[in-house]
C-alpha cells in the first residue's frame, strides 16, 4: 500500500453497471464512517457497454492523488481493461462473479473471490442491485458504519418511496456481511480515527469549480457541452435559481464567450465553462474581452487533443494554449488549482481578479481534478467577498479614461448618467473606434499596466520541502498532490517540491525559487514540457530532468516516486 | 415628443460613402428613439463588423461595438444581464446573416427581448464589393466573377419558419415608415427583426434606389399581421417586397423570462449582491 495504511480499491464495470453509484455510496458512507476518502475515475467515451473504473483510497489520515497497486479489484462486468489488468500483482484480491466473468482472470496469479452478485442482485429485488451489493462488500471490508448506510440509502432514495430504500438497504447488507468476513484478507487497513471526519466534506472538482465561481461572485454561466467541462454547467443550471444565476446552454463557443462578454459589458460576471476544442473556438471573444477590458472568466477543463483527442481523458497539454490565448496581445491571467480545495479558492480569486484589475482570467482544470472525490475541511475553501468594482457614472463619464495604473474606473450601462462605449477596435477613452498611432500606444500601455498589477497581486505558488533545498521539482495544477506523495515517499534530503499555483503571468516567487535552485525537474502531463519552456523563457533555466505522462491517464503516485529515482539516478 | 438630436454626436468622423443608404437608417433610428422619449443612457446599441455596424460611433447611447457576426449573442447577454435596458443590435446582411448566421437562427429561437436592425443592400460594403448572403443570383463581383451561384438567403422567411416573433421589412428611402417599423419592433416583446433595403451606391449597381422603389410596395391594412402562413407567403414573395409588420406574435416568453432569475426580483445583475451565505449552506448539507 503505497502510504502503508490505506486501501486501494478499484471498481470496474461497463457504462450502465452504475459504477458512479458505488462510488458515490462509498465517499460519502466511508466519510461519515470517520474514514478519509479520495476517489477517481476514468472513463470511455462511450454511454453504454465498454468498461470503465473508479479508484477509491480508504485511509485512516487525508489522502490526496491515485495509486498503480490495487488492494481489492471489484469487477462487475466482464472485459476489465489492460490498463487496469496491468496493476494487478500477486497482492491483490479480486471479488467477481464468476458466472459473469467467466475465464477471465483465470491465469492471474491472485486471490479471486467469487461472489455471486447476480444471484444476490436478484434476491434483493433486480439485478440493478448488484454494484448496491458490491458497494456493501467494500463497506464490510472496511467495518463502515451501517447506520451511515441506512441513513445514506434514506436521504438518496427516501423520496422514491420505501421500497426502493428497503431493497437498497437489504441490498448493501448482503455485501456488508460477506465483505465483514472477507476482511482478515486486508489487516493493514487502520481503523478510522473517532470523529476524525465529522466537520470534513466529501466534494468532487466539478462541484468545487461551481461553488468557487458562485463564491467569487459568478452570476452568468454560457457553455456548449463539452467534456469533461460539462459538469460545471449542469451544476449551473441545477443551481439556477438557488443562487440565482443566469444559466445557457448556447449554440456554439462563439456564441458562449460573447455572450458572456455582453454580459459582463452590462454589469454580469461571467464564467464559460469549456475544454480545449471549444476554447480555441473562443479565442476571438476572448481577445474582444481584452481590448474592451471586460472581466471574464474562463474555466477551461483540459483533455488530451489536438483536435478531438481523446474525449474522455486526462492531460495537461493546454498550458501554452491558455497563456497564448486570443489575437493581438493584453494581459490575462492564467491560475492552475491542484486540489479540490483550491479548485475552490482559485475559481473564486480569478473572479476577484478578473473584477479587481477588468481582466480575463483562465481556471485550468482537467478531467481528472473534475472527476475527483475527496473529504475537504470547509475552513479550507477560501473566497473574498465578491465585488464587481462598480462605480456610478456622471454625464462626463469616460469608460477607458487612462489613470496611473492603468484600471479605468468601470461602469455600466444603467449605473448613473453616464454613456458607457465597449469597442473590438481600438478606441479612445470614450470608447469610440479612433485611429490614431499615438492613441494606439496609450491604449495599449494602459492594458498592459494592468499586467503588472497581476504580476504584484499574484497567488503564491505552494512550496513544501526541507530548508536547504538544492533541488526543486516543479509541477502545476493537478498532478501536484501525486508529485507530493511520492516525494514524501522517496525522502529525500535536498529537495523540495514547487506546485506553481499562477501560470501566467509568471510570478516573483517562482523566479526566485527558479534561480535559488541548483536543480530543476519538472513533472507535467503532457509531451512537449509546457511549463518547462514557459519557465525557461522567463528565467533563462534550462532544466535538469523531466518526468512527462501523455497517455490520457493521469500519473499515478508509483508513476512518479520512480519517474524520479530513475532521473536522479 | 424628444428632439431626436439628443441622439446626435456632433464630434464623429462619418465613414459612410456619400449618399449611402445608412444614413437614413441612422436618422430613422434615432427618429425612433426619440418619438419613444428614450433617453441615450438607457439604450444600448450592440453591433458587430462592417459599414452599418459603425451606426453606434455615429450616435449618442450606450454602446458596444463587438466582433463580425456576433452582436445578436452579445446584445442578448446585455439584455439578460439587465432587462430595464433598450437592446437595439444593428449590422449589414453580410454582417448578421453570413457570419453571424448561427446566431441569428438561434437568437430567433430564444426570442431575447431586443430588436435587430439588418441593413441590406445585397452587398459586402466594407470589403469593397463581395458578394453577400443576400446578393442576387448572378450578380458578379470581383470574386465572383462567373456570377453569384447561391441561392440567396431569405431572411424574413427564416425567421418567420424558425419561431420569430415580429417579422419586419423597410426601406431606407422612407424614413418614416422606417422609423414606425423600428418602434413597433423596439416596443415589441421579445426579438424583433427588422430587414431594411438600402442601396450601396459604390458597390451595388443591380439594387440601386430606384431599383429599390421599383421592387417594394407597402402592406395595406387588409394584411393580418397576426397570421403566420400569410406572413409566410409575403416573406417569399421575390417579384416585388413587401414592407411593412409582416408577423407579429405577442405574449411569447423572452429569453429574459426563461432564465428564471426575474420571476421575482427585476432588479438587473450589477445591482444585486450573490448570496455567499448560500454557498456554505450548499457546503455543510454535502457528506
Amino acid at each position: 500500500m503505497a502510504s502503508g495504511k490505506d486501501l486501494s480499491v478499484v471498481i470496474c464495470g461497463g457504462a450502465g453497471y452504475g459504477v458512479q453509484t458505488v462510488e458515490d455510496i462509498l465517499a460519502k458512507v466511508l466519510k461519515r464512517s470517520g474514514y478519509h476518502v479520495f476517489a477517481t475515475r476514468e472513463y470511455m467515451s462511450r454511454v453504454r457497454g465498454g468498461n470503465n473504473s473508479t479508484e477509491i483510497r480508504i485511509s485512516s489520515a487525508p489522502v490526496d492523488g491515485m495509486v498503480d497497486e490495487i488492494d481489492l479489484l471489484v469487477v462487475l462486468s466482464p472485459g476489465v481493461r489492460e490498463n487496469i489488468r496491468r496493476r494487478i500483482t500477486q497482492n491483490t484480491v479480486i471479488a467477481a462473479d464468476r458466472s459473469s466473468v467467466g475465464e477471465e482472470f483465470e491465469k492471474t496469479d491472485c486471490a479471486f473471490f467469487d461472489v455471486p452478485l447476480g444471484e444476490m442482485a436478484k434476491e434483493a429485488g433486480g439485478a440493478v442491485y448488484a454494484n448496491v451489493i458490491a458497494a456493501g462488500l467494500v463497506l464490510g471490508i472496511a467495518d463502515a458504519s451501517t447506520e451511515q448506510a441506512e441513513e445514506y440509502f434514506l436521504s438518496r432514495f427516501g423520496k422514491k418511496g420505501d421500497k426502493i430504500v428497503d431493497e437498497n438497504r437489504s441490498a448493501c447488507g448482503k455485501g456488508l456481511e460477506l465483505g465483514r468476513g472477507m476482511a482478515e484478507k486486508f489487516p493493514d487497513l487502520a481503523p478510522p480515527k473517532k470523529d476524525d471526519t465529522s466537520s470534513r466534506r466529501v466534494m468532487n472538482g466539478v462541484q468545487a469549480v461551481s461553488l468557487g465561481a458562485i463564491a467569487g461572485g459568478c452570476d452568468f454561466v454560457t457553455a456548449y457541452p463539452m467534456s469533461p467541462a460539462t459538469g460545471v454547467l449542469a451544476f449551473a443550471a441545477q443551481n439556477t435559481s438557488d443562487f440565482g444565476l443566469a444559466v445557457e446552454q448556447v449554440e456554439d463557443e462563439i456564441s458562449a464567450v460573447n455572450m458572456a462578454v455582453g454580459a459582463s459589458y452590462a454589469g454580469a460576471s461571467p464564467m464559460v465553462t469549456t475544454s480545449g476544442g471549444g476554447f480555441s473556438l473562443m479565442y476571438e471573444g476572448f481577445s474582444l474581452a481584452g481590448v474592451a477590458e471586460t472581466p471574464l472568466v474562463v474555466h477551461l477543463a483540459q483533455r488530451p487533443g489536438p483536435a478531438t483527442g481523446m474525449a474522455t481523458r486526462t492531460e495537461q497539454g493546454d498550458l501554452n494554449l491558455a497563456v497564448h490565448a486570443g489575437h493581438g496581445e493584453f494581459p490575462r491571467l492564467v491560475l492552475a488549482p491542484g486540489t479540490i480545495e483550491e479548485a475552490y479558492s482559485l475559481t473564486a480569486r480569478a473572479f476577484e481578479i478578473a473584477h479587481r484589475y477588468q481582466v480575463q482570467s483562465i481556471v485550468m482544470t482537467d478531467q481528472y481534478l473534475l472527476n475527483t472525490f475527496r473529504d475537504v475541511n470547509p475552513d479550507d475553501l477560501i473566497a473574498a467577498k465578491p465585488d464587481k468594482c462598480l462605480m456610478t457614472s456622471g454625464p462626463g463619464y469616460r469608460r477607458y479614461e487612462d489613470v496611473p495604473n492603468g484600471v479605468s474606473p468601470r461602469s455600466v450601462p444603467g449605473l448613473g448618467k453616464g454613456i458607457v462605449g465597449c469597442d473590438s477596435h481600438e478606441h479612445d477613452e470614450e470608447g469610440h473606434v479612433f485611429e490614431d498611432f499615438d492613441l494606439r500606444v496609450r491604449m495599449s500601455d494602459k492594458r498592459f499596466r494592468k499586467g503588472e498589477l497581476l504580476r504584484e497581486d499574484f497567488v503564491p505558488a505552494d512550496i513544501r520541502g526541507p530548508e536547504n533545498w538544492t533541488r526543486l521539482v516543479l509541477c502545476w495544477g493537478s498532478t501536484g498532490p501525486i508529485v507530493s506523495e511520492a516525494l514524501i515517499d522517496l525522502k529525500l534530503p535536498d529537495t523540495a517540491l514547487m506546485r506553481v499555483r499562477q501560470i501566467w503571468p509568471v510570478a516573483e516567487d517562482v523566479v526566485a525559487a527558479v534561480e535559488r535552485a541548483d536543480e530543476l525537474i519538472f513533472v507535467e502531463g503532457n509531451h512537449d514540457g509546457q511549463l518547462e519552456n514557459l519557465i525557461r523563457s522567463v528565467t533563462g533555466r534550462s532544466a535538469q530532468g523531466h518526468l512527462r505522462n501523455y497517455c490520457g491517464l493521469q500519473f499515478s503516485v508509483e508513476q512518479v516516486r520512480e519517474g524520479l529515482s530513475r532521473i536522479l539516478g | 415628443m424628444t428632439d431626436p438630436r439628443i441622439f446626435d454626436l456632433p464630434e464623429a468622423d462619418m465613414a459612410w460613402c456619400p449618399g449611402c443608404g445608412d444614413f437614413k437608417i441612422l436618422e430613422a433610428l434615432k427618429k425612433a428613439l426619440a418619438d419613444m422619449d428614450m433617453a441615450p443612457e438607457d439604450v444600448v446599441v450592440v453591433s458587430g463588423i462592417g459599414q452599418a455596424a459603425k451606426t453606434p460611433h455615429f450616435m449618442k447611447c450606450n454602446f458596444l461595438n463587438g466582433l463580425h457576426g456576433r452582436a445578436l449573442s452579445h446584445a442578448t447577454g446585455v439584455k439578460a444581464a439587465n432587462p430595464k435596458l433598450t437592446v437595439v443590435a444593428v449590422g449589414g446582411d453580410g454582417d448578421m446573416y453570413g457570419e453571424g448566421g448561427n446566431h441569428f437562427l438561434h437568437t430567433v429561437r430564444r426570442n431575447p427581448d431586443i430588436a435587430n436592425f439588418v441593413y441590406n443592400n445585397m452587398v459586402y460594403g466594407l470589403t469593397k464589393g463581395q458578394a453577400s448572403p443576400t446578393s442576387p443570383k448572378g450578380m458578379v463581383t470581383p470574386v465572383q466573377t462567373r456570377g453569384v451561384s447561391s441561392e440567396p438567403v431569405n431572411p424574413l422567411a427564416l425567421a418567420i419558419v424558425q419561431g420569430a416573433t415580429f417579422v419586419a421589412r423597410a426601406f431606407s428611402g422612407d424614413v418614416d415608415h422606417t422609423a414606425e417599423t423600428m418602434k413597433a419592433a423596439i416596443k415589441h416583446r421579445g426579438y424583433a427583426l427588422v430587414d431594411v433595403f438600402q442601396p450601396c451606391v459604390s458597390f451595388n449597381k443591380i439594387n440601386t434606389f430606384k431599383w429599390f422603389k421599383d421592387h417594394t410596395y407597402r402592406l395595406g391594412d387588409e394584411h393580418d399581421s397576426s397570421d403566420r402562413s400569410a406572413a409566410l407567403a409575403l416573406a417569399m414573395e421575390t417579384e416585388r417586397f413587401p414592407l411593412g409588420i409582416l408577423y407579429r406574435e405577442e405574449g411569447r416568453p423572452t429569453f429574459e423570462d426563461s432564465l428564471g432569475i426575474y420571476e421575482k426580483d427585476d432588479t438587473p445583475l450589477h445591482r444585486r449582491s450573490p448570496d455567499v451565505d448560500k454557498v456554505r449552506e450548499t457546503i455543510d448539507s454535502m457528506a
